[in-house]
């Protein structure tokens, strides 16, 4: 750890590799979005995208770039964020890896919310988002209800979790058998998390719970560091343990929402973006900005190559992060187990 | 009236009622070791000191003021505490893990001052892993990762010290160590110590001031060589035993007494 000293009283402590990490994986996202703001029909230079985005392109350009191509991107960008933030600090709070919102049954609920609004409501994009927002916060407040036994513990938060996510994924199946055709397409292409046709309408909400957000995660993100140490340890420093704690699970699963909300569930991203951004940093702690930039970064890259990797044919984004993430999670549970941890 | 106290405080854990009605004071600049049976109380009163546990009648004071009423990084500055069971993070060096004992004194733009660097030496000086900075926790031998939580309360700093059980799971050789540690932080340091203790003859050598307790409840306190007697330990621990003069240092030594069925042999 290096300490930056500012004259004034002012001082900051952080790990030079972290913040090479953050900052690498930042701009490889972004170069990632201008990639694939170039991607499609219609393939546009990255020089050009660049001079659209700062306002001197041609106007046929600005307009398929600005109106939409980019918005899909900015999604992207906040979704694969909100996921990997969401991501670390469940793990965090669950001292496990595998307390990863879509492990634990924040993502099923929101399919849940989001089905009944398809398939009972018949509820237009704005409305099927809202159901998703809704089924992800209630299935948090819910696992974190049956979690409580004087406060929440890793290891209940996550049995509690896999067994919602167990009912909820028998709700979603009842829920299809329930609906009519058309309605069980939306619903099963809903349920595959995609980014196709996203506009302005879904980036502003995403964009604006985000900025909220990362100021009071990041905030509590110093006493978090310290709760990793086991609640007593934490409280001896002058932690509030239970009120980090809710503060933060309170975050992350507005963060898990509003992204399933705007993109569907896209499974794995929570859970892997941590653990590899972990692995470039090599810090402790939940590793919050280097989280959301490497979730930002996945998510982007696995759009470009769903879009690309297929020939002719382009597969939702949830496809190809189910995939990957699928492996991924078969090799950390073999691991997990070699080092005697579940 | 001294900084640290329990008023009668009745502890437990859901409706079971592990002490009523218990008051305790610690006297300052005292090394204070509570001992006991199992099941007696002594850690749930450690608990409820260091203000882990809330009491559900009566309170603990610190300064004069109720500790639960108190900010929580305002009592991490008077009162720090070892808990029995800590994790140490994935990967932490012992120079991070020690650093965190500042915590309570920083703020979110005051993160790392050249005091807090300073204190972090010393306090890895005073318990000898200040050779140890960049190693990993994982690759310590149990006493040498003892040593680095207790440096890491120490740079804590804070005049008050409780330690719950700091020798369990170590063998002698690091027991020793780290009570004597204990003993110098009291001695040259003039800390208030409150330890909790199994062994009897440890807690009689090194304590300035015993407790003993059973069944929720202080049986006698004192110097250890007013406390510690045949017939209170028959009495605290159910154990037939002679108390001599310690050899080293003069303090009780408590000798079970031999079954019968050893007397009759020999």
């Amino acid at each position: 750890m290096k300490a930056i000293r500012i004259p004034g009283g002012l001082s900051f402590r952080a790990e030079p590799r972290a913040m090479a990490v953050v900052g690498g994986l930042a701009v490889l996202a972004l170069a990632a979005g201008v990639v694939l703001i170039g991607t499609g029909d219609f393939t546009i230079p990255p020089a050009d995208v660049i001079s659209s985005l700062l306002g001197s392109g041609s106007p046929a350009q600005d307009f398929i770039i600005n109106e939409l191509r980019l918005p899909r991107v900015l999604v992207a960008l906040l979704v694969g964020a909100s996921l990997g933030i969401s991501g670390a600090l469940f793990q965090s709070i669950s001292r496990n890896p595998l307390g990863s919102p879509d492990v634990i049954g924040f993502g099923q609920g929101s399919s849940v919310g989001a089905l009944i609004v398809i398939v009972f409501l018949h509820g237009g994009t704005v409305a099927v988002s809202l159901g998703a927002l809704v089924g992800g916060l209630a299935t948090g407040v819910a696992v974190y209800l049956l979690a409580w036994k004087k406060g929440v513990h890793g290891y209940r938060l996550v049995l509690v979790g896999i067994g919602a996510a167990a009912m909820l994924t028998a709700c979603i199946h009842y829920l299809l058998t329930k609906s009519t055709l058309v309605d069980a397409t939306r619903a099963m292409v809903w349920l595959t998390g995609s980014l196709d046709g996203r506009d302005w309408a879904q980036v502003w909400p995403l964009l604006v719970l985000f900025v909220v957000l990362l100021p009071l995660v990041l905030v509590y993100g110093r006493p978090l560091r310290m709760l990793e140490m086991g609640d007593d340890a934490a409280y001896a420093l002058g932690v509030p343990v239970q009120r980090t704690r809710t503060v933060l699970m309170l975050c992350a699963v507005l963060l898990n929402a509003s992204a399933t909300a705007a993109a569907g569930p896209i499974s794995f991203v929570a859970l892997t973006a941590p653990q590899l951004a972990r692995r470039l940093t090599r810090a402790t702690g939940p590793n919050i900005l280097a989280s959301a930039c490497m979730g930002a970064a996945l998510l982007v890259v696995a759009d470009w190559g769903a879009q690309r990797l297929f020939g002719e044919s382009t597969l939702p984004v949830g496809v190809l992060t189910g995939m990957v993430g699928g492996v991924y999670l078969l090799w950390l549970l073999v691991t997990e187990r070699r080092a005697g941890r579940i | 009236m001294q900084r640290l106290s329990a008023e009668s405080v009745t502890l437990g854990y859901d409706q079971r009622v592990i002490a009523k009605d218990l008051s305790v004071e610690i006297p300052d600049r005292s090394f204070t070791v509570i001992v006991g049976p199992n099941a007696c109380g002594k850690s749930t009163l450690l608990r409820a000191l260091s203000r882990m546990l809330k009491p559900s009648e009566g309170q603990v004071l610190l300064d004069g003021q109720a500790i639960h009423s108190l900010p929580a990084k305002k009592v991490a500055r008077t009162l720090g505490l070892l808990p029995q069971s800590s994790i140490a993070p994935d990967g932490i060096t012992v120079g991070d893990l020690v650093a965190r004992g500042r915590y309570p004194h920083q703020g979110l733009l005051r993160q790392w001052s050249p005091e807090d660097e300073r204190i972090v030496q010393e306090s890895m000086a005073a318990t000898g892993v200040g050779e140890l900075g960049e190693r990993y926790v994982d690759e310590l031998s149990g006493g040498q990762r003892q040593r680095v939580w207790i440096a890491m309360a120490l740079a804590q700093q804070t005049p008050l010290l409780l330690l719950d059980e700091p020798t369990t799971f170590l063998d002698i050789q690091h027991q020793i160590e780290v009570l004597d540690l204990c003993a110098q932080l009291h001695e040259e340091q003039g800390r208030t110590l409150v330890a909790v203790l199994h062994d009897l003859n440890q807690a009689a050598r090194y304590a300035s001031h015993l407790i003993a307790m059973r069944d929720g409840e202080v049986v006698a306190e004192g110097t250890p060589s007013s406390v510690v007697t045949a017939e209170l330990v028959e009495r605290v621990f159910g154990v037939r035993c002679q108390v001599i003069p310690d050899p080293q240092t003069g303090t009780p030594l408590v000798v079970p007494a031999a079954p019968r069925r050893a007397a009759l042999v020999g």
